[in-house]
């Protein structure tokens, strides 16, 4: 015990290794933020020490699904039968409508081999689950389950039924980040469906609204228009639904007006989002992944069989001129 | 290193193991800014009274873990969480003698240190304007301390160095 005692107090915990110590490791820390914040060297770092962290997130989301599973298993025969009828009409509606969906998109192939433009890819999808949310109320960044081993790649759109939720920032091996359009950081090139004029949703740190700060005051937006994305930015693809304008504000001595629209997709209610793949050439692997275990491919083809050769035609279009 | 008396590493780790596991796990949107700064808390409580064992050096790797957790720079909770680590060992032997709410007290400077590096770094780096929520784990944090060291209790320790 004494000499334990005396031990301790020849080594005592304030000695100046500790100051020193501190400094080094401050000194590290500073050197690190550097890094970190002018570019991504320290990507395969941050990954490795990801994979650790994985664990701790499937432990702590197993509440969650563990508490979902047993409302899907509990839930009672009437409620399941009510489901499925709603489902069922439904999945009548959306039938109907893609069946004209198939129709517009042979003839839109058409136009568009008329125009010598080429064919707009038909987008791949894939449902990813959220596991967590950040903790920091200023920071809208999510984790979803899928990582490169599933064929996600940094920038990668991420989209729910409703519209477009983000897009991916740090793809790991078995999980990636993502950010969502409200985090203030995110910007995004969208237009106007009514008339195509473009511009530039910021998000706000609210969820529920988005800021369309560079639209001068007498751009022609009406409350109500429906914003999609332009695809001109590189990361979206075009056309997807972003928000619905539902305020604008003209001030006469400001030179551009305030407008704010409310996001199409739930961002801050979804669980399951869905991740794009729309690049054709590079990707083609991803496709392929995507498209072997597939559970809401799209694929009105089987109903029109001529989609195809505008297709075919729009490839060859290009040679013969 | 390991010069304190009682030195089994399994409830520290575990511990701290828990508190990242609280402080990535998803909470309703209005809780959100009044999560409790739970590493910060635990690390604070092993260094007051485990200062040879757990000091600056393991609050920095437990910050990078939480850097890389949260998605934040890396090395941002890194360097707040070794300041305010190498500040309590510094005191730590008048925060073993203070009553519940001295120490409590001295738990809120601590964290609202913490934050404050947090936030002065997101500031340099333009990450983003906070508001006054900022703040809101500083003060759960210190009205949950004496709660918190009442749970660690079972693994307590009482130096007399």
């Amino acid at each position: 015990m004494a000499p334990a005692k005396a031990d301790k107090q020849h080594r005592s915990p304030n000695s100046p290794a500790l100051g020193l110590r501190f400094l080094l490791l401050a000194a590290l820390s500073i050197l690190l933020l550097i890094i970190d914040n002018r570019n991504n060297h320290l990507d395969a770092a941050r990954k490795a020490i990801g994979a650790t962290v994985y664990p701790l997130r499937v432990v702590v989301d197993a509440p969650v699904t563990l508490w979902r599973w047993l409302g899907d298993t509990t839930s009672s025969r009437n409620e399941l039968e009510l489901e499925n009828s709603r489902l069922n009409a439904e999945r009548l509606l959306t039938q109907a409508r893609l069946q004209r969906y198939a129709a517009l998109e042979a003839e839109n192939a058409r136009l568009r081999t008329m125009l010598e433009a080429t064919t707009r890819v038909r987008d791949q999808v894939r449902v990813a689950e959220i596991m967590s949310v950040s903790s920091n109320p200023f920071r809208h960044v999510i984790v979803v389950d899928k990582g490169t081993r599933d064929g996600v790649f940094d920038g990668q759109a991420l989209i729910d039924a409703d519209g477009v939720v983000g897009q991916i920032i740090e793809a790991g091996v078995l999980s990636s980040q993502g950010i969502l359009i409200s985090d203030p950081d995110h910007a995004l090139p969208v237009e106007i469906n009514r008339n195509g004029l473009r511009t530039i949703a910021v998000g706000t740190g609210e969820f529920d609204r988005l800021d369309l700060p560079f639209l001068p005051n007498n751009a022609d937006i009406r409350e109500g228009d429906l914003l999609v994305t332009s695809g001109l930015g590189g990361a979206f693809p075009a056309g997807y639904p972003v928000a619905i304008v539902d305020s604008i504000v003209r001030i006469p001595q400001e030179p551009f007006a305030a407008v704010a629209a409310q996001p199409s997709a739930a961002l801050n209610q979804v669980r399951e989002i869905m991740l794009i793949w729309s690049a054709p050439e590079e990707e083609a692997v991803e496709v392929e992944i995507s498209e072997a275990d597939l559970p809401v491919e799209d694929s009105p083809e089987d109903e029109s069989p001529d989609a195809e050769d505008p297709a075919a035609v729009a490839n060859e279009a290009p040679g013969d001129e | 290193m390991s010069k304190d008396r009682y030195t089994r590493p399994q409830p520290v780790i575990i511990s701290l193991i828990l508190a990242l596991m609280l402080a990535i796990a998803p909470m309703p949107d209005w809780a959100e800014p009044f999560r409790p700064d739970w590493v910060a808390m635990t690390l604070i409580y092993w260094a007051t009274n485990l200062p040879r064992t757990y000091s600056v050096g393991w609050a920095w790797i437990i910050g990078i873990v939480l850097d890389v957790a949260q998605g934040t720079l890396l090395g941002q909770h890194a360097l707040a969480l070794s300041l305010v680590i190498y500040v309590t060992v510094k005191f730590h032997l008048q925060m073993r003698q203070f009553p519940t709410l001295q120490l409590s007290a001295t738990v809120f400077a601590l964290l609202a240190l913490y934050q404050f590096i947090l936030f002065w770094i997101n500031g340099v780096a333009g990450v983003n304007t906070p508001t006054v929520s900022y703040w809101g784990p500083v003060l759960t944090g210190s009205l949950i301390w004496p709660l918190l060291t009442m749970m660690f209790g079972g693994v307590r320790y009482r130096a007399r160095s």
